[in-house]
């Protein structure tokens, strides 16, 4: 079993899943309140991750982070390094890939927060920055949480980004997908079919425990 | 609610239309008629370029022929032909995996044939400033070089080449920290070509196809320096009655066809008894 791998993977999702987060949630807040006419263009491009192919999508976050565009140009000129084939360049295609994953349901959360009481908070005074964060997100936890989840569970399974931006570097590049079909490519079926079953109870039990927490959460402690 | 007699007709003959669609449909995808003359060809993605042509001057011998390729990776063709796969010519990057289809009783194994040997070459793209001719296999080893790219040694015949070559030149423990692995050669070339890599080593078939062409320059390491790559094929078990997978596969091994082939990087195997 190739643990390396498998923590990279972990890794890789949960600063995914973070930043994301850090992202996503003022994104899908904007989405969702923004009087903005153009907005539903944003809402196109957010969606786009889940229609291109993501071997198309890692071929463009290469040529889009690679040394000779401005990007590169920029993280080599702060940093001396290359983001192709580090983490910190799977860390942005995976942000990228994941994105529509985490600002929908967040979205969907915020728009469904019945808008008197966002209303009532303005009214009183409080400020939309503090409404935003006091009233609209509390209320649109359990769709941050989906939305988190989601984000993790959908970078932990990613291949073709990671395969086409990566480079296959064990220990830096070489995530768990990766590693499966370099197994299946090699022939060595068993060890790939014991990677595969890891990671599927992995995940099963990580969205398992996930979703029992948020209920437990939502019905032990009804919006603080 | 009772349907009008009206309406319930047009719903009827529209449903009988529909069947009738599907059952032309149907029949075209589910008793498409095996004959004779069709051929479907598994073909390693390497190839394409080289046997596009030389397909053309086989139709031209037999113009009735339906030949169907398909490309991709050897690999993949062989864990989909030991799942079923109706391919009747498979051609494979790595004699190895015909060779035990073969074993396995999938492929017939008096059809086993090499038919072409390939070679790699150091590769940089058209602006690079690493003179290759000077510093051959060195330029791995250059200063500004950051990243290599190689293929898989795992699973890709050419990355394990490019390893062999690297030991047996000498420079593999100082190159072995900057390899970035592409899944196949194709890949590894668009690790360099986009910048990302400074220098790779892929197929010279890759580097003389018509799109890589006049986009990098390239190096030959010499054929020495590492084990023959044989790319060979088979014809699988279930086409053995196929003349016309027979006849390919013949071409294929005729001068003809190893002209055309060296003409795309491929050389001809050498003569063995």
């Amino acid at each position: 079993m190739d643990w390396q791998a498998i923590w990279l993977s972990v890794r890789l999702a949960c600063c995914t899943t973070a930043i994301l987060l850090l992202l996503g949630v003022p994104l899908a807040g904007w989405l969702a309140f923004s009087p903005r006419r153009w907005r539903f263009l944003v809402e196109a491009a957010v969606a786009l991750p889940l229609v291109l192919p993501p071997t198309v999508l890692g071929f463009y976050v290469l040529l889009a982070i690679g040394p000779r565009s401005p990007v590169g140009a920029l993280y080599a000129h702060f940093t001396g390094g290359v983001l192709p084939f580090s983490f910190q360049g799977l860390l942005i295609a995976s942000v990228l890939y994941s994105l529509p994953f985490a600002v929908q349901p967040v979205a969907g959360a915020f728009q469904s927060v019945d808008r008197k009481l966002i209303e009532a908070s303005w009214c009183l005074g409080v400020s939309r920055f503090a409404t935003f964060r006091r009233v609209a997100v509390p209320l649109a936890r359990p769709g941050i949480a989906t939305g988190a989840i989601l984000s993790f569970a959908h970078t932990m399974g990613e291949f073709g980004v990671v395969l086409m931006v990566g480079g296959n570097i064990a220990g830096v590049t070489r995530t768990v997908s990766i590693s499966i079909y370099d197994q299946v490519q090699a022939l060595r079926y068993d060890a790939a079919l014991e990677t595969s079953l890891f990671l599927l109870g992995f995940s099963f039990v990580v969205l398992a425990l996930t979703y029992a927490l948020q209920r437990r959460i939502w019905t032990a402690w009804p919006m603080s | 609610m009772t349907l009008s007699p009206i309406r319930d007709r047009s719903i009827q003959r529209a449903a009988l239309a529909a069947i009738l669609v599907a059952a032309a449909v149907g029949r075209g995808c589910l008793w498409r008629r095996e004959s004779p003359q069709q051929t479907t060809v598994a073909a390693a993605s390497d190839l394409q370029f080289a046997l596009d042509d030389i397909l053309g001057g086989f139709r031209r011998a037999h113009p009735s022929a339906d030949i169907r390729v398909v490309y991709g990776s050897s690999g993949n063709f062989y864990t989909q032909i030991r799942g079923g796969a109706p391919f009747d010519l498979y051609l494979s990057a790595d004699i190895e995996y015909p060779r035990r289809l073969a074993r396995e009783g999938l492929a017939q194994p008096e059809s086993l044939f090499t038919y072409a040997v390939g070679r790699i070459v150091v590769w940089v793209p058209a602006g690079s400033p690493l003179d290759l001719d000077r510093l051959g296999m060195g330029a791995l080893e250059a200063p500004a070089v950051r990243h290599v790219a190689i293929a898989n040694p795992e699973h890709a015949p050419y990355g394990r080449a490019a390893v062999a070559a690297m030991r047996s030149t000498g420079v593999y423990d100082r190159v072995a920290g900057k390899l970035v692995l592409g899944e196949n050669v194709a890949q590894t070339l668009q690790f360099v070509e986009s910048g990302a890599a400074e220098v790779g080593i892929v197929a010279l078939s890759l580097a003389l196809a018509p799109p890589v062409r006049g986009h990098g320059r390239y190096w030959e390491v010499p054929p020495d320096a590492y084990p023959e790559i044989d790319q060979g094929g088979a014809i699988l078990a279930h086409a053995r009655r196929s003349r016309l997978a027979l006849d390919l596969r013949n071409y294929l091994a005729s001068a003809a066809a190893r002209t055309r082939l060296k003409q795309f990087g491929f050389l001809p195997p050498p003569e063995r008894d």
